[in-house]
C-alpha cells in the first residue's frame, strides 16, 4: 500500500471545507478538539439543522465560522448569553457555546457563573490553552503561576482558576475535562453532555505553540502534547478541590476525567406557572396504619 | 395561572413605563431580557408579569451586557425581543448595540433617560443620552431613535420601533424620559387587528439548496433574515463580512459593507422620519423640543402666541433620523430658532448643522422637567432677532 | 492448570479481526506538525522529502509499512488541519 493523495476528508460536509485551512498555527490544539466535536453531531442523532454554535472572541471562537451548522461568532464574553436566549427561543435545538479560557472566564465570567446556577440547557466547550492566543500571547485567567506571557514578561504572578472546580462550584451538572490528544474520550464527553439537559461543561486543555509554548520553553506543539501524554491521568473521582494545574511541578499529574455528573431542575422561565408535579399522598396509608 | 391577551384592547389609564410594556407585547414581542434599573424597572416588572400570561419569555439577567446579547440571541432565533434600561445600563449595552448593527439583527432597546453622567440622578428626569443614542458604540452605523412625549406614545412608538427593527434589520431605540415614563395618562390600546406589523424579510428560497446568502441584500439594502434552526446553516459574525457571513477582513469588503450598513437607513430616513407640527405656517420663531420637554415649550409657544409673537414647535418624534431637511427649509424663513432641552445643548448641535440661523438654548442639566417660563423668555428674545 | 499460561480466550478469538487500513493524506492542507506520524500506534508514517505548495513536509507511508495501518484512525482524529484519513481495506483484514 502507498500513500494516497486526496482533495476531501471525509469530514469535510462538517465543515465549511470551502474556508480551509483553517486560520490556526501549525499543531494548535483547537483543530483536532473542533473535529471532536463536528464528530459528536454526526453521532448525536440530533440532525445537523438542529445544532447551533456561538462563540466568542479568540482563537477558539473561530470554531463556529468553520462549522457547516447555524453558527454565530458573537461580543467577546457574551457567547453564553446570546447562547442562552437562542435556546430559550427554540428549546429544540442543541445549543453550544465553544470558546477560550479568556473569553470564558476572564471578561465572560460573570455569564458562566451565571449560566450554571440557573442551569440553563447549553454545552459549552472551552478550550484551555493557559493564554490570550490571538493577540499573541497574554496572561489569561488560567495561565499557570510562574508562566510568561507577553503581558507578565517575568512571569505570571497570579494564580489561575482550576475550571472544573469553578464549573461544579456554581452549578454544571456535567463538568469534565480532557485534552487534544485524548480526543476518543473527548467526544465521547461531548455526546454525553448533548444527551444531558442544563449546563455542560468541558474543558480541553489544547498545545498553543506560539501563545504559550514559545514563551515557556516548550519546544512546539509535539512537545506540548508529550507533556499531556506522560503527565495526564485519568480520574473520574477525583476531588474536585484537587484539579488544579501547575506545569511548573514536573512530578505534579494533570488530572483527567467525566468528574461530575448529576440532575439539577433546569432553567425555565415558566416553571413556577407549569402545574405542579404529581406527589404521592402517602397521608391515607399512615392513618390507616395508626388506626390498624 | 391564566393565561392573557397579548392586545389589552381598549381605553386605560397607565404608566408611561406600562405602556412601553403594553406596545411591546401588542407588537409580537415575546421576548425581555433585563436587568433592574430606575425609572425603567416597570417595564420589567410588568413584562415579569404579562410575558408568561402570553407564552412569552422574561428573563431578568445578571447585568445589561448579558441583557443585550440575549436580545440579540433572542432575535436571530426569530423572536421580536426587547430590553430596557436607563443611562449606566444604555453605556453597557452599546458594546452589543454594535453587534445588533454589524450582525443586521433587530431589537429594541428602551431607554428611559435619567440624570446623567454616570449614577447621576437615578429617579429624576434628564435627556441627555441623545448623541450618546446616536454615537455610542464603537464605528459608523444608522440608528432609528424614538422619542415618546406621552405615555399613548409610549404604546405607539414601541409597536413602531419593533417594525422599524424588523423592517431594516437593525438595534431601534426608545428614548423617553423619566417623565414620560413616570407618568400615568389615558391611553388608547386598539383592536389587535388594528396594530400595524411589519416583519421581517425571510429568504425567498427554501433551506438546503447552495442558493441563500445570509447576507446578500435586496434593492432596498436590506438581506432577507434566516433564523437559527432552520436549516439554512447560516454564519453570522461580528467581524466584517462577506456575503456569505464569512468574515472578510479586508478594506475593500469593509468599505463595501459598512456603506451599506450606513446606506441602508440614509437612504430610507425620509421615510423614518416622524415629526409633529405646531402652528408653523407663519412662524418667526420655531421652538424644537422633545419628549417632556415638548409638553412645557408647547405651552410656551401658546403663551407667546397670546403676547402677539408667532411662535411654533416642530417635534421630532424621531430624534435620529433627526429631520434635517424639514428643520433647513423652516429655517429659511424665521428669524431665531429656540431649542429647549434637558441637557447641555445635543440636539441643538444638529439643528445648527442645518441652518444659519441664530439657534438659542435652553438648557438645564436636569432633575425636573423644563418649565414654560425660561422657554419663553427664549421665545421672547428670539422674537428680536 | 499450567501456571503462567492462561486457559481462558475471548469468546469471539476467531472471529476478531484486526483491520487493514488505506491512508489518504491531503498534502496541501498538511502543516507538518507531526502529530500524526509521532502518535500512530504502528509507526506507519514518515515525513515526506518533498514539500507542498506552503513549504510543509506531509506524512506518507514508511518503508515497510506498507501493510502496517490498522485503521485506528487516530490520525484522521488528532491531525489539526484534517488532511490525512484511512479507509478500511476490504476483505484484507487479518485473525491475530
Amino acid at each position: 500500500m502507498t500513500t494516497l493523495m486526496a482533495e476531501r476528508h471525509p469530514s469535510d460536509p462538517l465543515f465549511r471545507a470551502d474556508r480551509l485551512p483553517h486560520i490556526w498555527c501549525p499543531g494548535c490544539g483547537i483543530g483536532p478538539a473542533m473535529h471532536a466535536y463536528a464528530q459528536a453531531l454526526v453521532e448525536s442523532g440530533i440532525p445537523l439543522d438542529r445544532h447551533v454554535c456561538v462563540s466568542g472572541i479568540g482563537c477558539s471562537g473561530r470554531v463556529p465560522g468553520y462549522l457547516n451548522i447555524d453558527s454565530y461568532h458573537t461580543t467577546h464574553g457574551r457567547a453564553i448569553p446570546f447562547a442562552m436566549a437562542v435556546a430559550l427561543v427554540r428549546p429544540q435545538l442543541e445549543v453550544a457555546v465553544f470558546s477560550g479560557d479568556g473569553d470564558l472566564f476572564a471578561i465572560g465570567g460573570n455569564h458562566f457563573i451565571h449560566a450554571a446556577r440557573r442551569n440553563v440547557d447549553l454545552n459549552v466547550i472551552c478550550i484551555n490553552n493557559f493564554n490570550y492566543g490571538m493577540t499573541g500571547g497574554q496572561v489569561g485567567p488560567t495561565t499557570p503561576m510562574g508562566a510568561r506571557a507577553t503581558t507578565a514578561p517575568y512571569g505570571n504572578y497570579e494564580q489561575p482558576f482550576s475550571l472544573p472546580y469553578l464549573a461544579a462550584a456554581t452549578g454544571a451538572v456535567f463538568v469534565a475535562r480532557w485534552t487534544s490528544l485524548h480526543l476518543r474520550q473527548l467526544k465521547q464527553a461531548i455526546l454525553r453532555a448533548m444527551k444531558k439537559r442544563g449546563l455542560t461543561f468541558i474543558e480541553v486543555l489544547a498545545p498553543c505553540p506560539v501563545g504559550f509554548g514559545r514563551p515557556n520553553e516548550i519546544g512546539d506543539a509535539m512537545e506540548e502534547m508529550m507533556l499531556y501524554r506522560e503527565r495526564c491521568v485519568v480520574d473520574h473521582g477525583a476531588p474536585l478541590a484537587a484539579l488544579d494545574i501547575d506545569l511548573r511541578q514536573r512530578d505534579r499529574p494533570i488530572v483527567l476525567g467525566n468528574f461530575v455528573d448529576i440532575e439539577r431542575p433546569v432553567f425555565d422561565p415558566l416553571a413556577m406557572r407549569r402545574p405542579a408535579p404529581e406527589v404521592e399522598d402517602h397521608a391515607p396509608l399512615a392513618r390507616k396504619e395508626q388506626e390498624g | 395561572m391564566k393565561d392573557g391577551p397579548a392586545v389589552l384592547e381598549g381605553q386605560h389609564f397607565l404608566l408611561g413605563d406600562h405602556a412601553c410594556a403594553e406596545g411591546a407585547l401588542a407588537a409580537g414581542c415575546r421576548f425581555f431580557a433585563g436587568y433592574p434599573i430606575t425609572p425603567s424597572t416597570e417595564i420589567a416588572e410588568r413584562l415579569a408579569h404579562r410575558l408568561p400570561e402570553v407564552g412569552g419569555i422574561f428573563v431578568q439577567m445578571e447585568d445589561e451586557l448579558a441583557s443585550m446579547a440575549a436580545i440579540v440571541g433572542a432575535s436571530v432565533a426569530g423572536a421580536r425581543a426587547m430590553t430596557a434600561t436607563s443611562g449606566p445600563g444604555f453605556s453597557l449595552m452599546m458594546e452589543n448595540v454594535g453587534l445588533a448593527a454589524m450582525m443586521e439583527v433587530p431589537c429594541v432597546v428602551v431607554n428611559v433617560q435619567r440624570g446623567a453622567p454616570s449614577t447621576g440622578l437615578p429617579t429624576l428626569v434628564a435627556q441627555a443620552d441623545v448623541m450618546q443614542a446616536r454615537w455610542g458604540s464603537h464605528g459608523d452605523y444608522e440608528i432609528v431613535a424614538y422619542a415618546p412625549a406621552s405615555p399613548q406614545e409610549c404604546f405607539d412608538l414601541t409597536v413602531r420601533a419593533f417594525n422599524t427593527a424588523d423592517q431594516y434589520r437593525i438595534p431601534v431605540f426608545v428614548l423617553a424620559d423619566e417623565v414620560v415614563g413616570h407618568m400615568t395618562e389615558r391611553v388608547v390600546i386598539p383592536p389587535p387587528d388594528a396594530i400595524p406589523k411589519v416583519e421581517r424579510k425571510r429568504p425567498r428560497t427554501a433551506p438546503g439548496g447552495d442558493g441563500f446568502l445570509p447576507f446578500q441584500a435586496d434593492d432596498d439594502l436590506v438581506p432577507p433574515m434566516a433564523h437559527a434552526g432552520e436549516g439554512y446553516r447560516v454564519h453570522f459574525t461580528g467581524l466584517t463580512h462577506d456575503e456569505r457571513g464569512y468574515p472578510a477582513t479586508n478594506a475593500e469588503a469593509h468599505d463595501r459593507l459598512v456603506r451599506r450598513l450606513v446606506e441602508k437607513v440614509r437612504r430610507h430616513a425620509w421615510r423614518i422620519e416622524e415629526y409633529e407640527e405646531s402652528q408653523l405656517e407663519d412662524a418667526r420663531v420655531v421652538v424644537i423640543a422633545y419628549g417632556s420637554t415638548a409638553r412645557s415649550a408647547r405651552r410656551a409657544v401658546a403663551v407667546a402666541r397670546e403676547e402677539g409673537i408667532r411662535a411654533g414647535l416642530l417635534r421630532p418624534i424621531t430624534l435620529w433620523p433627526f429631520p434635517g431637511e424639514r428643520v433647513r427649509r423652516l429655517a429659511e424663513r424665521v428669524g431665531a430658532v429656540v431649542v429647549p432641552e434637558l441637557n447641555m445643548g445635543q440636539i441643538a448641535r444638529e439643528v445648527e448643522r442645518f441652518t444659519h440661523r441664530p439657534v438659542l438654548g435652553v438648557n438645564h442639566a436636569g432633575g425636573a422637567m423644563l418649565p414654560p417660563e425660561p422657554i419663553l423668555d427664549t421665545i421672547r428674545e428670539a422674537a428680536t432677532r | 492448570m499450567l501456571r503462567g499460561q492462561s486457559t481462558r480466550v475471548p469468546l469471539d478469538w476467531k472471529a476478531a479481526v484486526l483491520p487493514q487500513g488505506q491512508v489518504y493524506v491531503i498534502p496541501s492542507r498538511c502543516k507538518e506538525c507531526r502529530f500524526c506520524i509521532d502518535f500512530c500506534p504502528r509507526d506507519v508514517l514518515t515525513l515526506s522529502t518533498e514539500t507542498n505548495v506552503r513549504g510543509y513536509r506531509y506524512p506518507v507511508v514508511a518503508t515497510g509499512k506498507d501493510v502496517a495501518c490498522v485503521h485506528c484512525e487516530f490520525c484522521s482524529l488528532v491531525c489539526p488541519e484534517y488532511a490525512i484519513y484511512t479507509v478500511e481495506v476490504a476483505g484484507a483484514g487479518v485473525t491475530p
